[in-house]
């Protein structure tokens, strides 16, 4: 028997009418916050960019109530075979509809697969190779808050356009080192400068000096340190104990981070220029995002990946909530990218064909120890570097989904 | 100017008093450890998180009481030395009885315990500690900072001063007998479990000392110890397991090689020492300077 026309209209409106009520899977928004949280990188990452996570759910259930979203958490130890299992996990068991953060070029550059694979979304805040919006892109990941071109870019033009024009990198030896080194080294040469050399050094290493002593044999008027986190403050540390600053080599700092400044302490680290996208200490609304921030975290200051985190959050349920659905990843990073972005720690912005995220970004400093009023006082803004010559050019990066 | 495989001599003789000061380092720690496995057949795991402490104990020192490093390298070893004794008395000394698995594994807990419970307190990017000795001197072929020196010199003098004790003194001669034949020599009166204790705290003080002098250098993080502890393992392995000279030899030797390696293929720098350890344990499978028991 074939069925009516008529039940077959009430049966289609039955199912319309579910799906104006919106189509979540599992009845709701799930939110893996994939991070390192015991690691070197767990304080600008960490337990932080879970508070993160749950801040931005928070504040858009306050002005937007009605979703039903989930913010679960899990320790990735900077590794990408833990990163991709994790993924795979919790996005075919558990349900995940978005991981975010990923430090680590490498267990993001894992998991950014995975999502494409299972057709999730990926946002990634905490990792660094550009190559995610490059050769890598796929529909399903966006990068966030800051990438290694823009930090060549800003860093790298800075310096060297004020007369540092020859370079010794001291590089980490994995992808996000080598994308960082490869990026700053273009930037350099572009503007007429000259790379005198390189070492590779094993992640994650502690005594520098050896590496320290090749770079000061080159003469290079730049060392700079395609590192992050502990290797970093170390390289920065024993330099200083060198006489390499004294005896007239400057360090570029590629990545650096609030967290490994307040490390350091300003006495070592005064001085030193880098990019960064986003400073607590900026704006009132910063101020009072890194006052509740400090409350939560024992008295740590919120660093880019943390306001990137949140940013990022805020944009995907806004786009999940237009869309009405969570279901398909692709569809809903389409709809980030349609949408322009707004949110009160990165303002407004848009999300590229590549999955790039677009934003100001700036060029700091560090203060000396009789500038800074306390603890976390420790930047200076030379520079602000608008979205437009932030980035790298959206042909220039190879990424797939952009026509030529 | 002449070069050596394509690298100028200067910066090879930089890197080998580079390669010395860390071996300085390896030879302390592995130092230690070969005092505590040596007597008491015991492999301290918690080693390197041992050294952690000492290095965030002279930071909270300075930063709570103003006490300077020089105040730091009497007082953490002596305090992380008594923590040890405390640890010994509570667990170590319940699995003599058992294999030295049980041992290895009771530490290495203690290990991971103590590397969290620094990760809450300090956060995982760690804590900066001033050089106590600033400036440097130029040698012509290198610039050589004073502290690094003064860490050549002081660990070389620590070094000596242990084997001394335990392979020329009476105290020492104890010791060793005590680990022969424990029940004989308690026989003769000697009170043998408070010896051991004792070497055990002494072996967590090296520990410790080695982190104070590791302070003023490295950033001081919850890491240190993890990252270094393997290395010294291996240090200890290719040494030869409890000897003394052995380990402080090896220490200083593998420091040398590990910074020519720096300099000629950097990638393979932090696994140079494990290429030399397999090869040591397949041709001289108890180590350069250990004895077949």
């Amino acid at each position: 028997m074939r069925p009516s026309r008529l039940m077959l209209g009430v049966a289609m409106a039955g199912l319309m009418a579910s799906a104006a009520h919106a189509d979540m899977t599992e009845g709701g928004i799930k939110i893996g916050v994939l991070t390192d949280m015991s690691g070197t990188y767990s304080d600008l990452s960490g337990g932080g960019s879970v508070w993160s996570a749950k801040k931005a759910v928070e504040d858009y259930l306050k002005a937007k109530p009605g979703l039903k979203v989930e913010v679960i958490a899990a320790d990735h130890q900077n590794k990408a075979d833990i990163s991709a299992n994790t993924a795979r996990q919790w996005y075919d068991v558990d349900k995940v509809d978005v991981i975010v953060d990923l430090v680590t070029s490498s267990t993001a550059l894992a998991v950014n697969q995975i999502a494409k694979e299972k057709n999730k979304v990926a946002l990634v805040s905490g990792a660094a190779s550009s190559a995610l919006t490059g050769k890598d892109c796929t529909a399903n990941t966006i990068h966030w808050t800051y990438d290694t071109w823009a930090l060549a870019n800003g860093t790298g033009s800075a310096i060297t356009k004020t007369g540092g024009d020859s370079w010794f990198f001291l590089t980490a030896d994995y992808a996000f080192g080598h994308a960082l080194e490869k990026d700053t080294a273009a930037v350099v040469e572009k503007l007429g400068g000259k790379v005198m050399g390189k070492v590779r050094h094993p992640f994650p290493a502690q005594d520098f000096s050896s590496f320290l002593l090749q770079a000061q044999a080159s003469k290079a008027k730049i060392i700079g340190l395609a590192n992050a986190g502990a290797d970093t403050t170390n390289a920065i540390k024993q330099a200083s104990e060198f006489g390499i600053v004294a005896g007239g080599q400057n360090l570029a700092g590629l990545l650096v981070f609030i967290t490994d400044v307040h490390a350091l302490g300003l006495k070592t680290s005064q001085g030193l220029i880098f990019t960064e996208s986003w400073y607590w200490d900026a704006n009132d609304t910063n101020r009072a995002f890194a006052k509740e921030y400090a409350a939560a975290n024992g008295g740590k200051y919120p660093t880019m990946v943390h306001a990137g985190v949140y940013s990022s959050v805020i944009h995907y349920l806004k786009a999940v909530e237009d869309l009405k659905s969570d279901a398909d990843g692709a569809a809903v990073v389409a709809k980030m990218k349609a949408m322009p972005t707004d949110d009160k720690l990165y303002g407004k912005g848009t999300v590229r064909a590549d999955g790039r995220k677009i934003h100001d970004m700036y060029l700091f400093e560090v203060k000396k120890p009789e500038e800074s009023k306390g603890p976390w006082d420790y930047y200076k803004t030379r520079a602000t570097i608008p979205a437009t010559e932030a980035w790298r050019p959206l042909d220039a990066g190879e990424c797939p989904l952009v026509k030529k | 100017m002449f070069e050596l495989i394509g690298v100028p001599p200067q910066v090879l003789f930089g890197q080998l008093l580079l390669g010395l000061i860390n071996g300085a380092f390896y030879a302390l720690l592995s130092l230690g450890l070969a005092v505590i496995f040596g007597m008491l057949n015991v492999i301290n795991f918690a080693h390197g998180a041992q050294y952690m402490l000492g290095a965030f104990g002279a930071w909270l020192l300075l930063k709570y009481t103003g006490i300077p490093y020089w105040g730091a390298l009497v007082i953490v070893p002596l305090v992380i030395g008594a923590f040890g004794i405390v640890l010994e008395r509570l667990f170590l000394s319940r699995l003599y009885h058992l294999d030295h698995l049980y041992g290895l594994l009771l530490t290495f807990g203690l290990a991971i315990i103590f590397e969290g419970v620094a990760r809450y307190v300090f956060g995982a990017s760690g804590v900066s500690y001033e050089n106590p000795i600033p400036g440097g001197v130029n040698l012509g072929f290198m610039f050589l900072p004073y502290y690094r020196a003064w860490v050549i010199v002081f660990s070389l003098a620590v070094c000596l001063a242990t084997w001394f004790m335990i392979e020329r003194t009476k105290l020492g001669s104890y010791l060793r007998a005590a680990v022969e034949r424990p029940d004989l020599v308690q026989a003769m009166g000697i009170n043998v479990p408070l010896m051991i204790t004792l070497t055990y705290g002494f072996g967590v003080a090296l520990a410790a000392l080695a982190g104070v002098l590791a302070a003023p250098v490295y950033s001081v993080t919850p890491k240190i110890g993890a990252e270094i502890i393997i290395v010294v393992f291996a240090v200890v392995v290719i040494g030869g397991m409890g000897s003394i000279m052995g380990s402080v030899v090896t220490g200083f030797g593998l420091g040398l090689v590990e910074g020519l390696t720096k300099v000629f293929y950097p990638e393979a720098s932090n696994i140079v020492i494990f290429v030399i350890m397999a090869i040591v344990l397949v041709l001289r499978p108890a180590g350069l300077f250990g004895t077949a028991k």
